[in-house]
């Protein structure tokens, strides 16, 4: 019982920060979803193209010399910009490659399209990087800023690592939601979503507004890809596949094409799998450990499902029209 | 007389073909042009007892020589007959029923464990008395008792998720697979049921109860050539059975019943159609087809692990329904042939095939830019270890261009 209470502010903190990645990635999910009504599968590719960016971005600077020179603040901006703007670009290009063609379809037919979008992305990455680098397993540099440790109590010592996600995922999600319900651009978002049809009558441009919110929710992921990459060093094409499930299944968790749900299940989601990661073998007495968090993940997730259909904070998708 | 020019022309398509592969067995082209002459008895106007006739000729006893001159040949059409009878379960739960699964190989998984533990000394870890593995005549009861397993995991995934809608669904049995996958993979402790990552070996092959016959007719044939036959015989006759099965439901009031549900659930329910049972068994009909090929899958590859049943192979499997065509069977069977040959011949024959030019190190002069020597062809580039880019470019342009499939179901088609 001790221990368990000496762990829990590190415990906390790790969820936090793993909640807060989930919510960014969540957030693509469902902004898409609240727009298109499907699950862009190939989204957890565009958020390992932001972690690839963001490393091939620290690599550039290093081998220029110019990783020492510059404030870590800025290199930091630096990065996180390059990889926001590559991973929306990457999603808008991705929309009107592979979805654009079949909208109107059924949405098997997209889905199945994502998918292939998906893989195809994986091995394009995979590609790239070994005729560019030879090799697809990228360490990311380490920065001495973002190696010191802010002590907080004797049982909880905050990386800087851990500061910079919490601080840049709060500002972008302040952004986000001031863009989404305060401007015209977020308006025209949210019409969309509600019925497109309609939109498309008052004179909202649909399929620009459809592009803008893949530009968005690509830009969240590829932040996400950075954060997750700085806070975990090494990337590699193939690492998307888990975080994306689990970030979709946050998605779900707060009820898909709902924003502030996307935050809520990503942050909830996180913090469940920090306990189960740390919990788990303390209850059982290491009979299960920390192995077990992504089952702990998906059962929560069909659990949910079957009890609350449309997720915690409730769906936020058009009827579908009979 | 038309029928019978086009029945004689595919029997010398045949013959030559086959001739052929047996001269040069190490030739993919030859053996590919033998495996089309199955796709041509479908296309062929001919009547259908000349089809069955030739394609029997051609499955039964053609393959199977070929096989014993070149190995690899019959393992190839092992491995294609897994994969069609999985698509086959596949086919009925998004074909026929319209639910997207998208952790189809978590059912494959279950039943290969099932007699890889049981069929392997693995079972003493939790079961003691030494009485593990169990003779390998236990596997026919296991390869029954996997289809009734299938069935009941089939339905008790189905139970709770199949009020869901299909995005949610698909995102579900992907979670049911996942925690399947994990499951097996850390189920070596407390007690050890898996071996967790290290997978289980050896496993019983199933049993030769025919060799003492081989021997009354004079046959002598070694166990290491004998097996690979053995397998392609029982895969050929669970293929056969599955695709009989499929036949009689499609065109009975179950599968009636899946379609219109498919079509449209609301009004399949008003017409009377028990929308939830009608799903469960699909579910379930499906899961017990992929569960008897895990069994399968287990005693043929004496050795599995976790890996053999990652969501790739899961989508690998819908991948080859939705592009041979949904619901419809032939387009089930020629999507697996396929991918299974597209993945096992085509793209590391081409891999062979670059590795051969980056050595021959001849110069390709290209107009205005040059000579470049093929020598520094870049080593990264093997088209085998790219499969899934392939894979993902084939789904997207098959999506936006023939999005039904190249063998659609008949009825659709004639719409």
């Amino acid at each position: 019982m001790e221990l368990a209470l000496e762990i829990l502010p590190q415990v906390l903190l790790d969820g936090i920060v793993l909640g807060f990645m989930y919510a960014l990635i969540a957030l693509g999910y469902t902004m898409v979803y609240g727009v298109l009504e499907f699950i862009n599968f190939a989204h957890s590719e565009i958020f390992v193209l932001g972690a690839f960016v963001g490393v091939e971005v620290l690599l550039l600077l290093q081998s220029a010399g110019y990783l020492a020179i510059l404030h870590p603040l800025i290199i930091l901006l630096l990065v996180i910009v390059a990889s926001m703007v590559i991973s929306g670009f990457a999603a808008m290009a991705l929309e009107r490659v592979a979805y654009r063609p079949l909208l109107g379809g059924p949405r098997l037919v997209a889905l199945i399209s994502a998918i292939g979008a998906s893989f195809f992305l994986q091995d394009g990455l995979r590609l790239f990087e070994s005729l560019w680098r030879n090799t697809f397993y990228l360490n990311y540099p380490s920065l001495e800023f973002l190696d010191q440790t802010v002590p907080l109590a004797a049982n909880l010592v905050i990386p800087v690592k851990s500061i910079l996600v919490i601080v840049t995922a709060l500002m972008t999600l302040a952004g986000l939601y001031v863009f989404v319900n305060r401007t015209k651009l977020g308006m025209a978002i949210r019409a969309v979503a509600q019925d497109p049809d309609t939109a498309s009558l008052m004179g909202v441009p649909v399929n620009q507004v459809i592009a803008l919110t893949f530009f968005v929710g690509g830009a969240l992921g590829g932040l996400a890809g950075v954060l997750f990459g700085i806070h975990y060093s090494l990337v590699n094409p193939y690492t998307g596949f888990i975080p994306g499930m689990k970030a979709f299944t946050a998605a779900v968790l707060g009820g898909i094409g709902n924003i502030p749900g996307a935050m809520v299940g990503g942050m909830m989601l996180g913090l469940l799998e920090a306990f189960a990661a740390s919990y788990l073998s303390l209850m059982t007495d290491g009979a299960f450990g920390a192995e077990y968090k992504d089952v702990v993940a998906f059962l929560v997730l069909i659990l949910i499902l079957i009890f609350r259909t449309k997720g915690l904070l409730g769906e936020k998708v058009r009827e579908s029209k009979a | 007389m038309n029928s019978k020019l086009a029945t004689l022309g595919l029997c010398a398509y045949i013959a030559v073909s086959c001739l052929v592969a047996f001269f040069f067995p190490q030739s993919v082209l030859a053996f590919l042009s033998v495996e089309a002459s199955l796709l041509l008895l479908y296309y062929v106007a001919a009547p259908r007892r000349v089809k069955i006739f030739l394609g029997a000729l051609v499955l039964v006893v053609l393959l199977p020589v070929l096989g014993s001159v070149n190995g690899y040949y019959l393992e190839v059409a092992i491995q294609i007959g897994i994969y069609v009878a999985l698509a086959l379960g596949l086919n009925i739960v998004v074909g026929f029923v319209g639910l997207l699964n998208l952790g189809f190989v978590a059912f494959y998984a279950i039943d290969a464990y099932l007699w890889a533990i049981f069929g392997s000394p693995q079972a003493n870890a939790f079961i003691p008395g030494g009485l593990f593995p169990l003779s390998p005549n236990w596997f026919f009861v296991f390869l029954l008792l996997s289809i009734v397993i299938g069935a009941l995991t089939g339905a008790l995934l189905g139970l709770p998720v199949l009020r869901l809608r299909g995005d949610y669904l698909a995102i579900v049995t992907l979670g049911f697979a996942e925690v399947v996958r994990a499951l097996v993979n850390n189920l070596d402790k407390p007690v050890n049921l898996t071996n967790g990552p290290r997978g289980i070996s050896p496993i019983s092959k199933p049993p030769l109860f025919f060799q003492p016959l081989l021997e009354f007719f004079g046959l002598h044939v070694t166990e290491a050539k004998l097996y690979p036959l053995y397998f392609y015989f029982l895969i050929l006759v669970l293929v056969c059975t599955i695709i009989l099965v499929t036949r009689r439901l499609e065109n009975s009031r179950i599968g009636r019943a899946w379609k219109a549900i498919r079509e449209d659930e609301i009004a399949a329910a008003a017409m009377g159609v028990p929308v939830v049972r009608m799903k469960l068994l699909g579910f379930a009909v499906g899961a017990s087809f992929a569960s008897a090929v895990g069994v399968l899958f287990a005693a043929k590859q004496v050795f599995i692990n976790p890996e053999s049943f990652t969501f790739m192979e899961s989508i690998g499997v819908l991948a080859m329904v939705i592009l041979g065509g949904m619901g419809s069977i032939p387009g089930a069977i020629l999507g697996a042939t396929g991918v299974t040959i597209l993945n096992l011949q085509l793209l590391k024959g081409m891999s062979l095939w670059l590795n051969g030019l980056r050595q021959s190190g001849a110069e390709l002069t290209i107009p205005l830019l040059g000579s470049y020597s093929l020598s520094q062809l870049p080593a990264q580039f093997e088209p085998a270890k790219y499969e899934r880019m392939v894979f993902g470019l084939i789904l997207i342009l098959m999506m936006i261009f023939r999005p039904q499939g190249v063998l659609p179901p008949t009825r659709e088609r004639k719409q």
